[in-house]
């Protein structure tokens, strides 16, 4: 297996493993989570596509990281500031409990 | 054809089981603790890939800021800890698609004949390099994902500040 297609392999594991926390928890937090590590899946993709992939030189791959990392850390504060809100509201953080509530 | 490093597989390893045992384990401070352990495992495998600075920036962004803000709000919606008495409707389900998915990716990736061999040697870019490139060809998107972050916080703080008349 070369190095290009283990990378593949791990960052498609990491999202599996993501969507399945995202899919099955019912934890608010916890699909927050699974979320981010999907995010993280797809950064790894573009590391190794910058490492093995047929390149110019050109650091491309590492700015798309650098720019992805940004928007995922305000995505995370705004999310998470979000679950604050609505615990405030609703004294839960439980996703089954959450939907059908009207606020 | 070039076979993968040891260090390579030890990260990966890591990073999975740190993966899964944030998604799975019951107690959320854990589950918590458990994404730090992954993602520094992918800033370690950034580094072992050669990007030095985004294994660096992965480090101090997601271990450094993220996780922490999650231990935060865990601790803040402390007495919401229902999970238990609510089992998940449809365990199976997810798990069943997550699988799936993943044997897609894997098949689409271990069938491709694009997957080129190559022993090239890491490419050097080096902060310098990375500090121009930012400021010159890539210096909107950069004032733009500042301006982002700016108002993302600030819009964070609006919506978590306690409410009057409350």
């Amino acid at each position: 297996m070369t190095p290009l297609a283990g990378c593949l392999l791990v960052s498609s594991m990491l999202f599996a493993i993501g969507l399945a926390g995202a899919l099955t928890r019912r934890n608010t937090i916890l699909v927050l989570v699974g979320i981010e590590l999907m995010l993280n899946a797809a950064n790894l993709n573009f590391v190794a596509f910058w490492r093995y992939g047929p390149h110019s030189g050109a650091p491309t791959g590492m700015i798309f990281v650098l720019f992805s990392i940004g928007v995922a850390a305000a995505e995370a504060a705004v999310g998470l500031a979000l679950i604050l809100a609505v615990y405030r509201h609703t004294k839960t953080t439980d996703l089954s409990q959450l939907t059908g509530r009207r606020p | 054809m070039r076979l993968m490093n040891a260090p390579f597989l030890i990260l990966a390893v890591v990073t999975l089981v740190g993966a899964c045992a944030a998604t799975m384990l019951r107690g959320l401070v854990h589950c918590a603790l458990a994404l730090a352990i992954a993602f520094a495992g992918i800033g370690a495998l950034y580094l072992n890939l050669g990007a030095q600075f985004l294994g660096l920036a992965q480090l101090l962004v997601y271990v450094g800021a993220i996780a922490v803000l999650i231990v935060f709000v865990i601790l803040l919606t402390r007495g919401a800890d229902s999970e238990s008495l609510s089992p998940a409707a449809r365990p199976v389900a997810g798990i069943v698609v997550a699988t799936a998915i993943f044997a897609i990716l894997a098949w689409a990736v271990i069938h491709s004949s694009s997957i080129l061999s190559s022993g090239q040697p890491a490419p050097q870019t080096t902060i310098r390099q990375l500090g121009a490139a930012l400021m010159e060809g890539y210096v909107l998107p950069l004032e733009v994902i500042g301006l982002m972050l700016t108002a993302a916080l600030i819009g964070a703080v609006i919506v978590a500040m306690k409410e009057n008349g409350q």
